[in-house]
């Protein structure tokens, strides 16, 4: 299972990765293989504020639809419009074509509730017995 | 249930060595899919794809159609099918309930194949036995009965390199083959709406059949998610989902598989319905968008009020947009209305269509 080092997760497998006080955020591989064929995604609008693990996105699969949380809370500068028309970019290219927005980050705090690489690494061990 | 009582088909080993997803199906561990579902629904609209269907229930009927009982115990007339030749049809309750679909084949003059649904096999066992009469013999050849459906514009060029003869099959007829060492049944029949067939093989053999297909660079096996799509695209009822023992097969769009000139067990609900009117019937809808109707979710009229709900749902390649089939009040909508699909919170556009999304199938090529 495909881990970025430098990113930071959530429980729920999103990834938000940090730069310049904007975060990236996208589904991990966990997630992404569990979904399946990911066939439509709701994406939020610039401009949308987001609060910390509260809903941000909605992503439909072959199997199921669920919700997608932010990891961090913030005001949504930019959204990954390709996936309109192809949200298997997801499953293609999860930590890269396929992020799904870019969040101006409001309070740096937060970061401190979120997994490291390593520490999600042991968190999906402990999902896998 | 769990894991430990859930059966195992013959291929079962097979699908662990190609790393499937099993999921619980009616009883059984079942690959639900193995590339990917999308992958395994291209590879069926576009070359050759094999499933595993050793899970449904088949049944031998010995005896005269009328004189056994068996042609009172299904909706479709039997008594005109000739040798050779496939049908589908239900069985009822004496409610007009669907307590199955079925396909009958007729094997000789008073020999008779029936095949049935995996979850269903035990109750329509113990449904047939109480009614077939004295006259009739019935055997249940499920535990030694293996399964692979082939489907797909190029199957019959995929069994033609297998089975001498097999080009002679019309749509919905059978015969027996002989494919690697037995004679076998094979039908054109399937569940996709595209050219395939139905492989009947030894439950003890059927492995060799499977991995010889395999060879061939044509064929990759698919498993129940793109079956389910496949399904769904051409509009075709799935048991548990469109029919139930509480819907009679006038409300669930099986009217043409039901023959009123013959008797038949539940037959009098159905005579008042088609006097009367249906209260439900199965819709067709297409979504606006690529979000697709699920299982379950609610179906409103233009004016926001609740009408029915979804019986299917999925993500159609095909029309690259979210499709169904709904169980809706019958009065209420017609083609080409719109309604909405969802819940009281998030409702989603779609309009009412035919049943049959995908047309341009090689079912009958």
């Amino acid at each position: 299972m495909e881990i970025i080092e430098h990113y930071l997760y959530t429980k729920e497998h999103e990834w938000v990765s940090i730069e310049d006080g904007i975060a990236t955020v996208g589904i991990a591989e966990y997630a992404q293989d569990l979904l399946g064929d990911i066939t439509f995604i709701e994406l939020p609008s610039e401009g949308d504020e987001v609060e910390q693990f509260e809903q941000v996105a909605s992503i439909e699969s072959v199997k199921a639809a669920s919700d997608i949380f932010s990891p961090i809370s913030g005001t949504v500068v930019e959204v990954n419009s390709d996936l309109d028309d192809k949200p298997e970019l997801i499953n293609k290219s999860c930590y890269e074509k396929g992020w799904i927005a870019k969040s101006k980050i409001s309070d740096e705090d937060e970061l401190s509730n979120l997994m490291t690489a390593d520490e999600y690494k042991n968190f999906l061990d402990e999902l896998e017995k | 249930m769990n894991n430990e009582q859930l059966q195992k088909t013959p291929l079962y080993n097979s699908h662990l060595a190609l790393k499937a997803k099993m999921v619980s199906f009616g009883g059984w561990d079942m690959p639900v899919q193995y590339e990917g579902i999308l992958a395994e629904y291209d590879q069926t609209r576009t070359s050759v794809a094999i499933f595993d269907i050793s899970h449904m229930g088949e049944f031998i009927i010995e005896g005269d159609a009328i004189d056994s009982g068996l042609d009172r115990l299904v909706t479709m007339d039997i008594v005109s099918m000739p040798i050779q030749s496939c049908r589908y049809g239900a069985m009822l309750n004496n409610q007009g309930g669907v307590l199955d679909d079925l396909i009958v084949f007729r094997l000789e003059e008073k020999k008779w194949f029936l095949v049935v649904n995996a979850a269903t096999t035990v109750k329509d066992g113990e449904h047939l036995q109480k009614h077939l009469t004295s006259q009739a013999k019935f055997i249940d050849v499920s535990a030694q009965t293996g399964k692979i459906d082939v489907q797909g514009p190029r199957s019959r060029d995929v069994l033609n390199g297998l089975v001498e003869g097999i080009s002679r099959l019309d749509y919905f007829t059978f015969d027996f083959f002989d494919l690697l060492g037995e004679n076998v049944l094979i039908s054109r029949t399937g569940y996709t709406g595209e050219l395939g067939y139905e492989i009947y093989y030894s439950w003890d053999k059927i492995e060799t059949v499977w991995d010889e297909l395999l060879k061939n660079d044509l064929v990759k096996p698919a498993g129940l998610g793109a079956r389910d799509l496949l399904r769904l695209e051409v509009g075709y009822s799935l048991y548990g989902h469109e029919l139930s023992e509480q819907r009679t097969p006038l409300e669930t769009g099986l009217n043409r598989f039901v023959n009123f000139d013959k008797d038949f067990i539940g037959k009098e609900v159905l005579a008042q319905q088609q006097t009367e009117g249906v209260p439900y019937k199965i819709i067709g809808l297409t979504s606006e968008s690529r979000r697709a109707p699920r299982l379950e979710q609610l179906i409103y009229n233009e004016a926001g009020e609740h009408i029915g709900e979804i019986t299917s749902g999925g993500f159609s390649p095909y029309l690259q947009k979210g499709i169904g089939l709904g169980l809706v009040k019958a009065s209420v909508t017609q083609k080409g209305d719109q309604i909405f699909f969802g819940n009281d919170k998030a409702k989603n556009l779609a309009e009412v269509t035919e049943k049959i999304f995908y047309k341009n199938g090689s079912l009958k090529n």
